[in-house]
C-alpha cells in the first residue's frame, strides 16, 4: 500500500532480516522508493530506514486512557455517591472526592482497559482488518521465515534486478500496477 | 578521558564547606527563638516521641493554656479532632493522654526535644537522600552484570563512579545513629533510656516487644554489615572493571557477574532491613511490610535522575561520544518506570492503611495529612504527575531538555519524600526549611560532585574490553 504513483512493482524475496534492512537503506539512498516490506516479525529500525511516518496511535492511546479515567470518575460518582450512596467500612461518602482513594484501583483499571481496547480497535480499523478481510500478503512464506520487499520500478528494470541480486535477493519478480 | 578541572573541584569543595558552615550556624541558632526557651527539665523526656495522636494533643493543650505562641486556632482544632478519635479507639493512648494532662512540663520537654532534633534530622534526611543516589546506581551496576545487559556497557564507568558516593553519607548516617545511643539527640524513639524496662517511667510495652530486633548491639552489627557489604561490592566491581582494561575483558566480566549476583541477593535483603533500621524505626510503634521496597524505589528512581544528569553533563563536556539518544531513551524509560513503581508502592501502602483505619497504623498518615500537608502532596505531584507528563511519550525521552526537567522534578520530589518520611517522627510540627536543611544539601551535593567526578576522571570513560561493547555502541530502538 502507500504507492500513489502507478509504477510497476518489483518484488524481491530475502531470507535474513539484517540483509533486508541493509537493502532498504541501500535502495533508498540510491533514489528508489521501497513501498512495502512483509516480514514475519517486526524488524528493529525498519520503519526509520523506510522513511515511514511515526504512528499517531500512541497519541490516540493517551486520549483513550484519559477518556477511561473520566468515564470511571463519572461511573464511581454516579453508582457509589449520587444514585445510591454506598457506605462501605464507614468511609466518607458525602462527596466523591472524600472517597476517591478507594476508587483509584478501578480508575486505573478502566484507564488501561479503555487505552488497550480502543487502541486495538483503532489499529484494526486503520489497517482494514475485519472478519473475512482478504490477506494482503503476496507470498505466504513471509509469515514463516522469509522477507519480501516491494520496490517501485523507476528506470531500467535490469538495473534494479541487478542491484537487488547484489543486495542478496533470492527471488525477483515484476508486477504490473 | 575526563579531566576534573580545578574550577569544578573548587566549586564542589566550596559547596561542601559552605554547607557545613550553614549547618553549624543553623545548629547554633536552632531553638533560640522565643517560645522554646525556658524548658530545662529532664524528668519526662521523650515519653510521647514520634506519635501523631500525642503530638496533636500536645498542641491542643498548649493552646488551651494560652502558653504557646505557635499553636494557632486551626491547629488546635485539628488537634482536638485527632485526640477525640484517638481516645475513642485506643485506651492505651488515652491513658497516656490523661497522664499528659496532668503533666504540663512533659509536653514542653517533648517540644524542646523535637526542636533540638531538627538539625540532626535535617542532616539525616540529606544523608539518606544522597546515599540513595549512590546506592541505587550500585544496585543498577550489579543488575547490568547479572542480566548480561549489553546496551549499558558504555555507561558502566559512570555507575561505578556514582556508587562510590555512598561512603560519605553512610559514615554520617552511622554517626548520627550512634550518637542516638548516647542521647545526644532524640530521633529514635526506641533508643530512649529505660524504654524496655518494666516499671521505668519511659517503659513502652510495644517497643519493649521489639527489643529482640531493635537493640543497640544488633542494630550496630547490622549497620556495620550494610556499610561493609555495600562498599565491598562497589570496590570489587570497580577493581575488576579497571583490570579488564589491561587484561582479559571476558574473564573480568565473568568475575564481576559472580560478584554482582552475590551482591544482588545481599542487597535484596539489606535494602529492606536497612530501610526498617534507618527510617522506619524512627516511628517505632508503626510498621509497614512494604516499607523496604518503598524506600528502595525512591532511592532507585532518584539515582536514575542523577545518572541522567551526569551522563548529559559529560556529554556536554564533549565526552561519551558512543552514548546517543537511544541510551538516553533507555535511561529515561528506567526513570519513568520506577517513578510509576514508586507511586504504586506509595499508594499500596497508603490505601490499605486508609481503608482499614486501624488506629496504630493511621497515626502515621494522620500526622502527615495534618501537619505536613503541603510537602506531602507537593512531593506526590513532583514524583508522579510531573515526570509522567514530561517523559510519557517516546520523543520526549530522546530529547535532553525534557529528560533533564523530569530528573530535576524527581530529585526535588524525592528529597521531599525522604523529608516527609523522617521529619514527622523526629521534629513533629517544628519543621521548616532553613539553614539546617539547606546546609546538609549543599554539603552532600558538594561531596557527591567531588567523589563522582574525581572517580570518573581516574579511569577512561570507555570500558574498552567489555565483551558487549559493540552491542552498546550499535544500540538502537
Amino acid at each position: 500500500m502507500g504507492h500513489t504513483k502507478h509504477n510497476p512493482i518489483v518484488r524481491a524475496l530475502f531470507n535474513d532480516d539484517d540483509v533486508v534492512l541493509g537493502a532498504v537503506k541501500d535502495l533508498r539512498s540510491n533514489g528508489y522508493h521501497v513501498s512495502e516490506v512483509y516480514s514475519p516479525f517486526p524488524i528493529h529500525g525498519l520503519d526509520e530506514a523506510m522513511g515511514l511516518k511515526r504512528t499517531r496511535l500512541s497519541t490516540a492511546a493517551f486520549f483513550y486512557g484519559l477518556t477511561g479515567l473520566f468515564f470511571c470518575s463519572w461511573l464511581t460518582w454516579y453508582t457509589m455517591i449520587s444514585d445510591w450512596p454506598q457506605n462501605i467500612g464507614g468511609k466518607p461518602n458525602a462527596y466523591w472526592f472524600l472517597n476517591m482513594p478507594s476508587f483509584i484501583p478501578v480508575m486505573f483499571e478502566l484507564t488501561v482497559f479503555f487505552a488497550a481496547h480502543l487502541m486495538c480497535w483503532s489499529y484494526f480499523a486503520v489497517n482494514k482488518l475485519y472478519p473475512g478481510a482478504k490477506a494482503q500478503n503476496p507470498d505466504p512464506r513471509t509469515t514463516d521465515d522469509h522477507f519480501l520487499m516491494e520496490v517501485e520500478l523507476e528506470g531500467e528494470e535490469a538495473d534494479l534486478t541487478k542491484k537487488l541480486q547484489e543486495l542478496g535477493a533470492l527471488e525477483i519478480s515484476k508486477v504490473e500496477a | 578521558m575526563f579531566e576534573f578541572k580545578t574550577k569544578t573541584k573548587q566549586l564542589a569543595i566550596a559547596l561542601t564547606v559552605v554547607g557545613a558552615i550553614l549547618w553549624v550556624v543553623g545548629f547554633a541558632l536552632n531553638g533560640s527563638s522565643s517560645h522554646d526557651a525556658g524548658h530545662g527539665h529532664d524528668a519526662h523526656a521523650t515519653e510521647m516521641h514520634a506519635d501523631a495522636g500525642h503530638d496533636t494533643h500536645a498542641e491542643e493543650e498548649h493552646a488551651d493554656h494560652g502558653h504557646d505562641a505557635h499553636a494557632d486556632e486551626a491547629h488546635a482544632d485539628h488537634g482536638h479532632e485527632a485526640h477525640a478519635e484517638e481516645a475513642h479507639d485506643d485506651h492505651g493512648h488515652q491513658a497516656h493522654a490523661e497522664e499528659a494532662h496532668g503533666d504540663h512540663d512533659a509536653h514542653a520537654e517533648h517540644a524542646a526535644h523535637q526542636i533540638a532534633n531538627r538539625p540532626w534530622s535535617a542532616l539525616y534526611v540529606a544523608a539518606f537522600f544522597f546515599l540513595g543516589l549512590g546506592l541505587g546506581q550500585l544496585f543498577f551496576l550489579g543488575i547490568q552484570y547479572v542480566a548480561q545487559a549489553g546496551w549499558s556497557a558504555g555507561l558502566l564507568r559512570l555507575m561505578e563512579a556514582q556508587s562510590f558516593a555512598i561512603v560519605a553519607p553512610l559514615i554520617v548516617i552511622a554517626l548520627i545513629t550512634f550518637l542516638g545511643f548516647g542521647h545526644v539527640h532524640h530521633m529514635f524513639h526506641w533508643m530512649v533510656e529505660g524504654i524496655n524496662v518494666p516499671g521505668h517511667e519511659n517503659y513502652d510495652a510495644i517497643i519493649a516487644g521489639k527489643r529482640g530486633f531493635l537493640n543497640p548491639v544488633f542494630f550496630t552489627i547490622r549497620i556495620l554489615i550494610y556499610i561493609g557489604g555495600w562498599i565491598w561490592a562497589a570496590k570489587v566491581l570497580r577493581k575488576n572493571s579497571l583490570l579488564s582494561d589491561t587484561g582479559d575483558g571476558v574473564a573480568m566480566w565473568k568475575k564481576n557477574r559472580g560478584v554482582a549476583a552475590a551482591f544482588t541477593v545481599f542487597y535484596a535483603v539489606t535494602s529492606s532491613t536497612s530501610a526498617w533500621d534507618l527510617v522506619m524505626s524512627i516511628d517505632t510503634h508503626w510498621f509497614s511490610t512494604l516499607f523496604g521496597w518503598y524506600t528502595f524505589a525512591g532511592m532507585f528512581v532518584s539515582s536514575f535522575a542523577a545518572l541522567i544528569l551526569l551522563t548529559l553533563y559529560l556529554k556536554g563536556q564533549g565526552h561519551l561520544e558512543w552514548v546517543n539518544e537511544n541510551h538516553l531513551h533507555d535511561l529515561g524509560k528506567f526513570m519513568f518506570a520506577f517513578s510509576v513503581f514508586w507511586t504504586y508502592l506509595w499508594f499500596s501502602q497508603f490505601v490499605l492503611i486508609w481503608y482499614a483505619n486501624i488506629p496504630e497504623e493511621v497515626t502515621y498518615y494522620m500526622q502527615r495529612f495534618e501537619q505536613y500537608k503541603v510537602p506531602f502532596f507537593t512531593m506526590l505531584v513532583l514524583n508522579f504527575i510531573l515526570p509522567v507528563l514530561a517523559v510519557l511519550s517516546r520523543p520526549a525521552k530522546r530529547v535532553p531538555g525534557t529528560v533533564v526537567m523530569a530528573s530535576v522534578f524527581v530529585l526535588v520530589g524525592h528529597y521531599m519524600d525522604h523529608y516527609v518520611m523522617i521529619m514527622p517522627g523526629t521534629v513533629g510540627d517544628h519543621y521548616g526549611f532553613g539553614l539546617v536543611e539547606l546546609g546538609p544539601i549543599l554539603f552532600f551535593a558538594g561531596l557527591y560532585i567531588y567523589v563522582v567526578l574525581s572517580s570518573v576522571a581516574k579511569a577512561p570513560l570507555l570500558h574498552k574490553n567489555h565483551p558487549m561493547l559493540t552491542e552498546s555502541k550499535n544500540f538502537h530502538q
